[in-house]
């Protein structure tokens, strides 16, 4: 066993060998041991290695296995047809014509804030999500949970009915009940109400008028992955609550302190196009190519950190020493800096911050402690960025508060027995409550109480009642965006089961239990549209996806540096534990999604887990491997994690994800990694030192795709700096160059030619495109043992490489799909003619014709190809089948997939602009990767239009193939990611 | 691997290889007419349907246009079958008390839809769309035969890859004037030239793309 384990050391030496530029995908391939090679070279891991058994087939068995075998491809052949049935309306509505899709305009609710989106539906059922073009939080884009919300609708898990104590019950029985229990309530003393962040204005109201009804009642909101920090900071900073809005559109020069805006947060979409809109600079004539500058400061290797043009990998809590450092290098008076820690690092950021005053953005992390968040201010102020970069506006939400202390207070009370009746609307705070907040107990000593929440889970079987709660899709509803600005939520479909809206139940305490969210909304509109033409207004407003004139107004507010001028917190040199949602189960709320839970993590390319992210250096020092179990014990409290070493982290650190480790959930999500909440602290909900890791001598096996279809040391991505650009801006043609030789005669093409450009000077590894495609196209998740034998069916994956050195690597992100390569190597070995070419270049895939030989995958040198090995689609489910897009074939087992352009919305496209007698228009056409993707990396079109967009960005001298030398032709191709980093800091790029 | 099987077997197998090649010969023939057969395509019989409704009495006697109850035949993919209401339409005042009737008002009244016997089918692998033939000229006749002739209505034709690719590959042979694509009775002309005159001018008048665009790729009809 010993020694298959990695010695750190020995990969150091290795890579430090590694002459030229250094990429790696990890460190199994630097160590490049006999066991790993293998893996390689088996095109099909695992399973072709069960007619290997030396121990003797037999021919009884070897028999056993033809017959059955034979016996399987019979019937596979046999579908019978059945005789179908066409059942039409008995009123048709008069919208709809039945095949084709109806878009819808409606916000996506996450953590209290919305995203404006276009939901497609077909016949009623919403299959898929697109960003609102007009939405600020949006401008056309969506997130990965934006995507993936779509199978949080359909999930054959929900909960069909309310439930009492574990009894199937309906919304008459609580409405019963709850009118008795109502009659002692009084002026509502002992009576609480428990939300996550509200933003709603009609929620808002609703509350307010159930306070005024009962004025000794109480309302407390708990985010578990909240913004506590950057409320008390703006507390801090400007005396009162406050919301900023950060214009990355506007900034030269940008420093995150530990703030991953581009992937997290209620504006990270936003702020992804805004800043993407300074970095890319294949679309700029060459000599106007400008990039604005990031630097990171953070501790865990995150999607803005990867960004970066310089990266300071310290130790969370050493931001704040970090940002008082700065301060005082600004002229700032703050005490309790270290400047001389950070040296030439710190002097070159905060130089280039000097000489872009007004240009340039300080943005704090959410999880960053409040005093961060007042530097950050204050640092703002000084650089005149507030009022230009920055803006301060009045708070977005309802009702600003300290959550963290107004959970503590409502538990408190529940101990005391103060609290006779409690209603809880989402959070599922028995699982989320800090450790040192005994929620769970606390709520034994409640009599009343209720939970509406999207699934049984952890609350549910705690409560009295249990309430289904309708899912964003299914009811009318209004949220607020990062900017205040409001949309009225529109339900796509009746609600699937006997769910009911948080508007319906607070209804339900205001005695009108049968009042619908559609009534409730539109009222509360009617009241406070201030429009004398209502009808018009409401229709306007729904279709637009957005009320006029809703963003929440800009503050007149000076930061004042008093608050903060001395030092917050002590900070030792311990071991640090942070905490930090997960990017793909949030706080745990999407731990049922199996979509998120397989979508690989785009750092880690960890699936199906969450583990204890640390530095190589660290686990060097430890002697620890991936995969070694240890225990992290902090304050007396321990939880079992498994290790994964992440290069880049930072020493003396450790990284957890929080949302893993269900215990009562629906099927996906049970007892999916471990339970980071087991340890985490009201005190220091982000980050602590004094954590204590022993090594338990145990392994545990993570599923990573990070070794999945490797191409084997070539030259795969290409990159360089603004500068190699600016002076030899052939540096990417000259790199990429080669003889281009083919047997193959050349196919004649006709018409339009279809091409994709992929930015990685832009790719932010989100994952807003995999799981884009995922929904687009049917694809089934496989499940953690299936993504080990790297069988995972996503039809399009983001590879990420490590530049250079294991403690502060550069990274590069590179999304691969399909290439629709002109000579593509797939179709030539095919015996069945499944895949074969069009005349528009799509290397078409015909799934009703596939044989299942495999010999495609085996010969395609981009490995894009996926196997469908068993029938992963759950074809038998009734709500999923809802779910599935109309226009893309259900694969079965036994077939090959692959991306195809989403050739469904190509001819959807042709056959729209045939009946109009024009041809496709340039951008008609969006793939939905491209659609997806926040920051416009890819780009999709008509490569012999001129005019195209992607024509234009094919003609960049940053524009290569990948795998040129093979001269496949690809029809994708790539420019070369660029960074900018500072002349004065170069060395260390 | 371990010898599995004893060489006395040797002679059987002989045999098996002449008889195998022997069966795959006669059975590829036998199955190459039998799934062209109109028995197997489903062209012999006329499927029986919840309502007593006949094309024939609504399109050859009264002339009915076809879009009077295929609404959106020229806007979507999917042709789509009346909903309850549109036979109600006429039916509330004619014939309404015929037992034939009876049917659709029960719909109606019980708010049930009435799910009728699907006649004409292709695999969900293929994804055909009515709105662009229309569009382009071909006249409902084409695929759906003479349904002013049909009772009980049934397949006209094979609707196999085999059949669809034939008027893919000699799309100008198979088109109409636009106004008289819902025209059951209209006839092209006679005369070949006068024909292939007509049919050219068509081509060019729709635009039907047959230089450029290939109609035949899969990922035209499977994706």
């Amino acid at each position: 066993m010993d020694e298959k384990r990695l010695n750190i050391s020995e990969l150091r030496k290795r890579l430090a060998e590694k002459t030229g530029k250094k990429y790696w995908r990890s460190f199994n391939e630097i160590a490049d041991t006999s066991e790993f090679r293998e893996f390689l070279e088996q095109e099909f891991p695992a399973g072709a290695a069960y007619l290997d058994d030396p121990t003797g087939l037999t021919r009884r068995t070897f028999l056993k296995i033809m017959g059955a075998s034979m016996a399987l491809a019979g019937l596979t052949a046999c579908t019978a047809t059945n005789p179908e049935k066409i059942v039409p309306y008995v009123e048709a509505p008069e919208e709809l014509i039945p095949g084709e899709p109806l878009f819808y305009a409606s916000a996506f609710p996450m953590a209290g804030y919305g995203m404006g989106v276009i939901v497609e539906t077909h016949e009623g059922r919403p299959t898929k999500i697109e960003g609102n073009i007009n939405h600020p939080a949006s401008l056309g884009a969506t997130n990965v949970f934006a995507q993936a919300s779509i199978l949080n609708l359909y999930d054959p898990d929900r909960t069909r009915q309310p439930e009492r104590k574990g009894l199937m019950k309906t919304w008459s029985d609580f409405v019963t009940e709850l009118g008795s229990a109502q009659k002692d309530w009084g002026d509502g003393e002992g009576v609480r109400l428990l939300t996550g962040t509200v933003t709603s204005p009609t929620l808002a109201s609703q509350i307010q008028a159930f306070l005024q009804k009962y004025p000794a009642a109480k309302w407390h909101q708990y985010e578990p992955a909240g913004r506590d920090s950057a409320r008390a900071g703006a507390q801090m900073a400007f005396g009162d609550f406050a919301d900023t809005v950060y214009h990355f559109d506007k900034a030269d020069v940008v420093l995150s302190l530990d703030a991953d805006f581009l992937t997290s947060g209620p504006a990270s979409v936003r702020y992804a196009k805004d800043f993407m809109k300074r970095r890319r600079v294949a679309d700029k004539p060459e000599n106007q190519v400008e990039m604005n500058r990031l630097y990171a400061v953070e501790a865990n290797l995150t999607n803005t950190g990867i960004m970066a043009d310089h990266r300071l990998p310290i130790r969370a809590v050493d931001v704040e020493t970090f940002a008082r450092s700065l301060a005082q290098k600004l002229g700032l008076d703050v005490a309790g800096g270290d400047p001389a820690k950070f040296g030439a690092w710190l002097d070159a950021v905060a130089e280039d911050l000097q000489a872009h005053k007004g240009a340039s953005i300080v943005i704090p992390g959410d999880e960053q402690d409040p005093v961060v968040h007042a530097l950050a201010h204050a640092i703002n102020q000084a650089l005149g960025n507030i009022g230009s970069t920055v803006s301060i506006i009045e708070p977005v939400e309802a009702e600003p508060m300290v959550q963290m202390d107004s959970f503590a207070a409502l538990v408190e009370d529940m101990n005391a027995g103060a609290v006779k009746a409690l209603f809880i609307i989402g959070g599922n705070p028995v699982f989320s409550a800090p450790v040192d907040i005994p929620f769970k107990d606390a709520l034994k000593k409640v009599d009343f109480s209720v939970y509406m929440g999207s699934l049984l889970d952890e609350t549910a079987v705690e409560t009295l009642w249990y309430i289904p709660r309708s899912h964003y899709l299914e009811t009318w509803g209004d949220i607020r965006a990062f900017d205040g600005t409001v949309t009225i939520m529109q339900p796509m479909i009746e609600p699937l089961h006997q769910s009911k809206s948080e508007y319906e139940l607070l209804a339900a305490l205001l005695d009108e239990p049968d009042a619908t969210s559609h009534d409730i909304v539109k009222g509360y509109w009617q009241e406070n549209a201030g429009d004398d033409d209502f009808d018009k207004w409401w229709r306007v407003t729904l279709h637009q996806g957005s009320v006029d004139g809703s963003e929440a107004k800009e503050m007149a507010a000076t930061a004042s540096v008093a608050a903060v001028a001395s030092p917050y917190n002590t900070i030792n040199d311990e071991m640090e534990i942070a905490f930090r949602p997960s990017p793909s189960l949030w706080d745990g709320r999407y731990a049922n999604n199996g979509w998120l839970q397989e979508v690989p993590n785009s750092v880690t390319k960890l699936v199906w887990d969450n583990a204890a992210l640390m530095a190589p250096a660290q686990a060097e020092r430890l002697n620890l491997n991936d995969g070694d179990l240890i225990v992290l014990n902090y304050f007396d409290h321990s939880v079992e994690a498994p290790v994964l070493v992440l290069p880049g982290h930072a020493d003396n650190a450790i990284t957890v994800h929080l949302g893993y480790g269900r215990k009562v959930i629906g099927n996906v999500g049970r007892d999916v990694g471990f339970n980071a909440y087991a340890i985490r602290t009201s005190r220091k909900p982000w980050q602590d030192t004094g954590v204590i890791l022993t090594y338990t001598g145990k392994t545990y096996e993570l599923a990573r795709t990070q070794d999945h279809h490797l191409m084997e040391g070539r030259t795969l991505v290409v990159s360089g700096t603004l500068e190699e650009y600016k002076q030899n801006p052939e540096f990417v043609q000259e790199e990429t160059e080669y003889e281009k030789i083919s047997m193959y005669p050349e196919f004649s093409y006709r018409g339009n030619a279809w091409g994709m450009t992929v930015d990685l000077s832009a790719c932010i590894g989100c994952n807003a495109c995999v799981v884009a495609c995922q929904a687009e196209n049917n694809i089934p998740v496989v499940g953690k043992m299936e993504v080990m034998r790297s069988r995972e069916m996503h039809w399009m994956r983001i590879d990420r490489y490590f530049i250079g050195d294991m403690d502060n690597p550069d990274v590069v992100y590179q999304p691969v799909m399909c290439q629709q390569c002109e000579g593509a190597p797939c179709e030539v070995v095919c015996p069945a003619a499944a895949t074969v070419h069009s005349r528009e270049g799509l290397n078409d895939m015909v799934y009703n014709r596939c044989i299942g030989t495999r010999y495609c995958e085996n010969n395609c040198p981009y490995k894009v190809r996926h196997f469908n090995f068993f029938q992963y689609v759950d074809v038998d489910e009734p709500t999923l089948q809802l779910m599935r897009n109309p226009n893309v074939t259900v694969r079965s087992r036994g077939v090959m997939e692959k991306c195809t352009y989403c050739v469904q919305r190509i001819n959807a496209a042709r056959i729209t602009a045939k009946k109009e007698d024009r041809p496709i228009r340039d951008g008609e056409v969006k793939t939905a990767c491209q659609a997806a993707c926040p920051a416009d990396a890819i780009v999709f079109g008509n490569i012999v239009d001129e005019g195209s967009q992607v024509a234009k960005l094919k003609a960049s001298p940053l524009n290569y193939e990948l795998l040129g030398e093979l001269n496949v032709k690809p029809r994708t191709t790539y420019l070369a990611r660029l960074k900018n980093p500072n002349p004065k800091l170069s060395e260390e790029v | 691997m371990s010898q599995i099987f004893h060489p006395s077997l040797n002679l059987i197998a002989k045999a098996m290889v002449l008889g195998v090649t022997l069966l795959l010969v006669v059975g590829s023939i036998v199955s190459y007419i039998f799934v062209r057969s109109p028995y197997m395509r489903g062209t012999t019989i006329a499927r029986e349907q919840p309502v007593f409704f006949s094309h024939e009495h609504h399109v050859g006697e009264l002339g009915l246009d076809c879009r009077y109850c295929h609404v959106n035949v020229e806007r979507s993919g999917f042709a789509g079958v009346p909903s309850t209401d549109i036979c109600m339409g006429c039916h509330s005042q004619v014939w309404a008390d015929s037992p034939a009737i009876a049917p659709i008002k029960e719909s109606m009244d019980e708010n049930k839809p009435i799910a009728w016997n699907r006649v004409n089918n292709v695999p969900d692998y293929a994804f055909f769309n009515h709105s662009i033939h229309i569009n382009k000229g071909i006249p409902c006749k084409e695929c759906h035969g003479r349904v002013d002739k049909m009772g009980w209505t049934r397949k006209a034709q094979p609707l196999s890859m085999e059949w669809c690719l034939n008027c893919h590959r000699n799309r100008q042979d198979h088109l109409v004037p636009r106004e008289e694509v819902f025209n059951m009775q209209y006839e092209l002309p006679k005369d070949p030239a006068e024909r292939e005159a007509l049919q050219a001018a068509l081509v060019e008048k729709y635009h039907v793309d047959i230089h450029q665009f290939n109609v035949t790729d899969c990922s035209v009809c499977h994706r």
